[in-house]
């Protein structure tokens, strides 16, 4: 199998400069290569570290120590040197991520939202491709041109998934994507990843319902809390 | 005349002025500063003009006056009778025979030779100035011919009234690099400046500036290209020489509404009445002649 | 330098009197890409976009601009006229307070025809049909061409300079507080604004703001400023959300939420 994303020996402090300089020790010498086409579950106790972990991965927190090596046009790149112009490339078009929270952005509506992240397409293509994975997020044509803002919890999180999913990217990282939906939206979501798993996407989440874990992670990978603090 | 150096002004001041001429014509339609000054007549009165005038006169000058077009006005035969006192020049009100023509806010309807020199008097020679009020600004702007603002205005023009409603003073591009303006001269004068055979000087004295158009040079009136330069005059005939083609003043004859369009340029339509011409209002001069023969 | 750099400043030093304003700043900008510079008043940020549009000149360092041609250009050593004409073409200046750029007697038309009208459009009808599209496209609308800036309200102003700034299709356009002196709901719709145009049009912008979230929305990168320092510089949502020097937290958490 192709390896999509290598971690090793990656660790991540928080120093906190305004707490009189604490040092928050998070992650520690984590090592991790997931392959095209597999879903590994990140595990571990709340506070663990998954977070930091899934998000060191997308280049938004910046790692201590270690690589982080993304498969990216045929080439593994470590995205903890790469300049950030390099990750802006890498996200757009190999890293795919759908976070907790819609961070919404005044004025445009969902629809726009989730078209402005396909790739390779036209933009009518994109609006079609973004209307039929809302369609299939249950989320009601009349909301499709309104801004997600004074949408609900469940109703933004599936904005946001469809906006992680239309890009098809080569890696997809998910924090909590079902967090916030009732079964059917779930299941939906369930074939959604497995979809992406078929076409050959490495996808790494965290995932705390275990029927949503069951049905989609190939492994567990646990994430270890550290004890010693410095 | 006795007490007075050769056309007023001290030698010294007419090379200065000279020199500054010298500048404006290597520079077609530069402004030039220049140290003007105090004559005696007042500002707005042709005091750039005179000076002008005083510094390229000789002694074997013909000098011919215009104000408005005329040779009558006041304006026109004080200065006339100035430099026949102070220089003892021939002044004559025929263009033809003039070596030089002072004029104010017109050019005269018969076409310059490269023997003539016309001399403009010009009371604001910046023609940016209503749109900049800084003097340094319009400096860099000639500088870097930055003249994209004129446009604005003329845009503007467009906008409010359809066309471009600038019907004297209207700005025009000296030798394809200077934008100029050209004094108080109807729009209808303007293509009569370009590739003009005659040098043309124009002299702000209040303003202490000197620039000028050296003979054969073009002069080009901004447009837009779908709303393209146009003179316009009034449509109609010189009452009293027929002319269809010359600038027209327009006099009031009456209370009742009564109006006489005749030629602004006096010279123009008297030498065209003295050849034959007539108009609508010519007084019937020749037929009660032959009655009474 | 890599070889498509826009902007490239390298070893900026400038100081007021005994007050520092930059300190051995470096920063580069790429096609396409909006670089934000944030820091709170008096940390410079002003006087870096003042020295990178050439409008103020550095006590030392060198500010190298990449013509459409390719060409290299000192911006501090161009011919006055050269930096002029690159300022009303292929570089935009958007200003916190629009009356300081728009001519507030002359009509929204002429306003945003002005920049054609100084490269030399000669067409009336064209400059007009012009400024109506662009009006159109900053959402104001096309039958107020011929009204003066004077009757419109903070936001639209704000937004007719963006139309006078962008009719010439900058490549970089350099903005001080774009979104400084309005509403909160008026400022929503400049930044969405703001930030579709610049990437319809594939515009590099540099962007001075003190508003984390502006930055947030609309920059790929940051530079965060203090005294004259650049402390921190990366991706704007790595700097934010992860801020690793201390004036940076400090700027994090002393803001509500962005």
């Amino acid at each position: 199998m192709t390896r999509m994303l290598e971690v090793e020996n990656l660790s991540k402090d928080f120093l906190l400069h305004l707490q009189g300089g604490v040092r928050i020790p998070v992650l520690h010498a984590v090592d991790l290569h997931v392959s095209a086409g597999e879903c590994v579950a990140l595990a571990g106790a709340s506070g663990a570290g998954k977070s930091t972990l899934l998000r060191s991965l997308y280049g938004n927190y910046r790692a201590g120590s270690g690589v982080i090596r993304v498969r990216h046009d045929g080439a593994m790149i470590d995205i903890t040197t790469a300049p950030p112009r390099r990750v802006v490339e890498i996200r757009e078009r190999t890293l795919g991520y759908v976070s907790q929270f819609l961070r919404v952005v005044p004025r445009v509506s969902a629809i726009d939202i989730v078209a402005d992240a396909a790739r390779d397409m036209t933009t009518e293509q994109a609006h079609n491709l973004a209307s039929s994975m809302l369609n299939r997020l249950h989320i009601p044509a009349r909301l499709h041109t309104l801004p997600p803002s004074t949408f609900s919890g469940g109703e933004q999180q599936r904005i946001n998934l469809a906006r992680g999913f239309i890009g098809s990217h080569p890696i997809l990282l998910l924090d909590e994507p079902t967090a916030s939906l009732d079964n059917a939206n779930r299941d939906i979501v369930i074939a959604m990843i497995l979809e992406a798993k078929a076409r050959g996407a490495a996808v790494v989440g965290i995932f705390h319902d275990t029927h949503v874990r069951d049905a989609i992670a190939d492994r567990l990978y646990h994430v270890l809390p550290r004890q010693d603090a410095a | 005349m006795t007490g007075y150096n050769f056309a007023y002004l001290d030698e010294q001041t007419k090379r200065m002025i000279r020199r500054a001429i010298l500048k404006a014509v290597a520079i077609p339609g530069h402004q030039i500063p220049f140290g003007s000054r105090e004559m005696p007549l007042p500002y707005g009165w042709g005091t750039g003009g005179i000076q002008l005038t005083a510094a390229v006169l000789g002694p074997d000058d013909g000098l011919k006056v215009i104000d408005q077009g005329a040779d009558d006005t006041t304006n026109a035969v004080s200065i006339r009778r100035f430099f026949a006192r102070t220089a003892g020049v021939t002044t004559t009100t025929h263009t033809a025979d003039a070596t030089i023509i002072q004029t104010r806010h017109r050019i005269p309807e018969l076409k310059l030779t490269d023997k003539q020199i016309i001399v403009y008097q010009v009371p604001q020679p910046e023609p940016l100035s209503k749109l900049e009020s800084s003097r340094a600004e319009t400096r860099r702007m000639h500088g870097l011919a930055e003249y994209g603002l004129m446009h604005v205005r003329l845009y503007e023009d467009i906008t409010r009234f359809g066309h471009v409603s600038i019907s004297y003073d209207y700005p025009v591009m000296v030798g394809g690099r200077y934008l100029m303006s050209p004094s108080p001269i109807p729009a209808f004068d303007n293509p009569k400046m370009h590739m003009m055979p005659a040098l043309q000087l124009f002299g702000a004295g209040r303003e202490q500036r000197i620039y000028a158009i050296p003979p054969y040079t073009t002069v080009e009136s901004l447009d837009f290209d779908d709303h393209p330069f146009r003179t316009t005059r009034a449509p109609h005939a010189c009452g009293l020489c027929g002319a269809a083609d010359s600038y027209l003043d327009e006099v009031v004859t009456d209370d009742r509404g009564g109006r006489l369009y005749v030629c602004s340029d006096t010279d123009h339509c008297e030498t065209r009445r003295t050849a034959g011409h007539t108009g609508t209002e010519s007084p019937p001069v020749d037929a009660p002649a032959e009655q009474a023969a | 330098m890599t070889d498509d750099t826009l902007l490239s400043a390298r070893g900026l030093n400038l100081r007021f009197g005994n007050i520092p304003a930059l300190i051995d700043v470096d920063a580069d900008l790429w096609p396409g890409e909006v670089l934000a510079i944030v820091g709170e008043s008096g940390s410079g940020k002003t006087t870096l976009l003042q020295v990178l549009s050439g409008r103020v000149a550095p006590q030392s360092g060198v500010v190298w601009y990449r013509d459409p041609e390719g060409r290299l250009l000192d911006v501090h050593a161009m011919p006055a006229p050269a930096l002029r004409a690159l300022h009303r073409s292929d570089w935009g200046f958007v200003h916190q307070n629009p009356r300081d750029n728009l001519r507030m007697g002359v009509t929204a038309g002429g306003n945003v025809g002005e920049r054609l009208m100084a490269q030399g459009s000669r067409h009336y009808g064209r400059i007009r049909a012009e400024a109506i599209d662009w009006l159109k496209q900053v959402e104001i609308d096309g039958a107020r061409v011929d009204d003066l800036p004077r009757v419109f309200s903070g936001g639209m102003l704000q937004r007719l300079q963006i139309a006078r700034t962008l009719v010439t299709h900058p490549r970089l356009v350099f903005m001080d507080e774009p979104t400084g002196g309005l509403d909160v709901s008026v400022q929503a719709r400049l930044l969405d604004l703001i930030r579709s145009l610049v990437r319809r049009l594939n515009i590099a912008a540099v962007l001075v703001t003190h508003d984390l979230a502006v930055a947030r929305l609309l920059a790929n990168r940051i530079m965060v400023m203090q005294r004259g320092v650049v402390v921190e510089a990366g991706l704007t949502d790595q700097v934010l959300d992860d801020p690793q020097h201390a004036y940076t937290q400090l700027l994090v958490s002393s803001v509500l939420s962005a």
